[in-house]
């Protein structure tokens, strides 16, 4: 599972609202809601986002509402990874749960700049910085988490591990 | 092996006989929530796990309260595709307008949220039944639905941070200042992953409105739950609406506690979080001179009868401030009802405010009461980040429902003492 993309960098506390305004919510369709992410800051988000571009956040990444709506525009919108110095735990378990990765590394988060190039290998927790030719590791993925990626997501999970046994 | 009334709650449902901080359970759930604005992901998801039906179709709640009566096309698609699945589902549990009110007022008023449960809802704010004693947390509609199709949910026992309030309440000081004074001091972030334990003198003389309040605005502090150990006032409320068999647990003696906050509540003046943030608080007496434009009294924070009782206290006989729009939403469709009875809302309309069906109207941004380009609002609601109620350059002030009323009439932020 190998990422590369150009990093949309954020700071601290980038709360849910923030990335999905609440007048985009009446909806359920990713490719709906990832026209709308990052509306009112980074306008040019929507249409330039590509596959395999990653987001770079501060602290307390994803803090807020609980709406699912967030990592889902994320995530239809091509981004394959978050990488921040910390999130807060709905995002947490959202992001995981739709099969969004995340990793958290304060050091990546810091150094990493707007329109950088990443390379990111998301099991490994290794992030290559190709424009800066550095490269950061992140702290591994719980092996829990570790699993609903393998496995594509938290309902992939329940199919397998929980109803096929009923 | 001494726990926290959290730890407790944690380790019963996961059929263990003790827990601690950092463990992973899977525990059962007694109640799962979500509202419109959850539901129809969870709904989709849902279907693509599979199931054939809802692990237990009493303790499955759906309640339309965010873009309700429905405020556009899509809000009423989404509405019904939720009230499709309740009917497909028979849901006991399911509230349209007319019976339904926010959810984290209803439910607990209808007795649906009892001490010891463990309630998992799809919004942050169901942190708030934690203060009945119970463990409740939010989760997004993916968890929802994974909840309704096997009554299970993993969760990582927190560790538990106690936050005890000492001192002698001033007048005008509630619950909602309390938990604004708490984030201010430790930040959008400062309980991350933790439990919140409220406890102390103060919080044992406060009615249930005030300790919801406080439980409610945990997660802005980016708590896992809120909690309040059950006393005589938890049971004098539970009493005659419990429609499941309450547990009352305590934390033990020994519990460990991975830190203690201490709140001398004595000097503590009410609150006002301004813009943009929940933790960026200061007292009533430091905001001068912010002109408003808009007041608004209500949401799952504030939206209480006693909320509107004190509003009204300060309203009566009086006029809102010239071009000020003042909005008053009651949480539930009894609040309403009773709010009238007691002359409330004659009190808020004669002061020039307008009220709305129940609901969370414009707490997130949905309706009845969005903001411009350029405007102010004061609200008794829980969050005020960037466009949270419109605009992105509008401005969101948090506050009690005392200082509301007070600064609707003044027009700018202020207290009941300058009037």
């Amino acid at each position: 599972m190998k990422y590369e993309g150009r990093v949309w960098k954020f700071g601290d506390d980038v709360d849910t609202d923030f990335i999905i305004a609440s007048r985009y919510c009446n909806v359920s369709d990713g490719a709906d809601l990832a026209k709308h992410a990052f509306a009112d800051a980074r306008p040019e988000f929507a249409s330039s986002a590509a596959e395999g571009d990653v987001i770079v956040g501060g602290r307390n990444f994803g803090c807020g509402s609980s709406r699912e709506h967030a990592p889902i525009a994320i995530k239809a919108a091509g981004v394959r990874a978050i990488i921040a110095k910390s999130f807060a735990r709905i995002f947490y378990r959202n992001a995981f749960n739709i099969g969004l990765p995340l990793l958290e590394s304060v050091e990546a988060a810091e150094d990493i700049q707007d329109g950088d190039r990443l390379s990111v290998d998301l099991i490994a927790g290794r992030i290559e910085n190709l424009t800066r030719g550095k490269s950061y590791s992140a702290r591994p993925i719980p092996p829990f988490m570790e699993q609903l990626i393998r496995e594509g997501g938290l309902v992939e999970y329940i199919r397998k591990e929980k109803l096929a046994s009923r | 092996m001494p726990m926290t009334i959290t730890e407790k709650i944690l380790a019963r449902h996961a059929g263990l006989e003790s827990v601690a901080p950092g463990d992973l359970v899977e525990a059962k759930v007694d109640l799962a929530f979500a509202h419109d604005f959850t539901a129809p992901i969870a709904i989709q998801v849902f279907k693509q796990i599979g199931a054939p039906k809802v692990f237990d179709r009493k303790r499955v709640a759906l309640v339309a309260d965010h873009f309700v009566p429905n405020k556009d096309i899509a809000s009423a698609e989404q509405a019904k595709l939720m009230r499709e699945f309740a009917r497909e589902q028979d849901l006991e549990l399911y509230y349209e307008v007319g019976e339904a009110g926010i959810g984290h007022v209803l439910l607990p008023e209808q007795g649906l949220v009892v001490p010891g449960q463990l309630v998992i809802g799809a919004d942050s704010h169901t942190c708030a039944y934690g203060a009945l004693g119970a463990f409740s947390t939010g989760v997004g509609s993916t968890d929802f639905a994974a909840v309704m199709a096997t009554g299970e949910t993993w969760l990582r026992v927190p560790p538990t941070i106690r936050v005890e309030y000492t001192g002698t309440l001033r007048p005008l000081v509630g619950g909602k200042d309390l938990i604004l004074r708490l984030i201010g001091e430790i930040g959008v972030e400062g309980a991350l992953y933790a439990a919140l334990e409220f406890c102390g003198d103060v919080v044992a003389k406060l009615s249930m409105p005030h300790r919801f309040a406080m439980a409610n605005m945990a997660i802005e502090a980016g708590a896992k739950n809120g909690i309040i150990v059950p006393d005589e006032t938890t049971k004098a409320y539970v009493k005659d609406r419990a429609r499941w068999e309450p547990l009352y647990l305590a934390s033990d003696a020994g519990a460990r506690y991975d830190r203690t906050i201490t709140i001398d509540v004595s000097a503590l003046e009410p609150q006002i979080a301004f813009p943009p943030s929940p933790a960026n608080v200061r007292p009533v007496s430091e905001a001068k001179n912010i002109t408003l434009d808009q007041v608004f009294i209500g949401s799952c924070t504030n939206g209480w009868l006693e909320d509107l009782r004190d509003a009204a206290k300060i309203l009566k006989g009086r006029k809102k401030a010239k071009g000020l729009r003042l909005i008053v939403i009651p949480a539930s469709p009894t609040i309403l009802k009773e709010a009238t009875q007691e002359g409330l809302v004659e009190t808020f309309l004669d002061a020039g405010g307008v009220i709305g069906p129940p609901c969370c109207g414009p707490c997130l941004g949905g309706h009845m009461g969005i903001l411009a380009s350029g405007e102010r609002a004061l609200a008794t609601t829980n969050r005020n980040f960037v466009g949270r109620m419109g605009h992105p350059k509008s401005e969101v002030f948090l506050c009690n429902p005392s200082i509301a009323a007070a600064s609707a009439v003044l027009g700018r932020i202020g207290s009941p003492e300058e009037l």
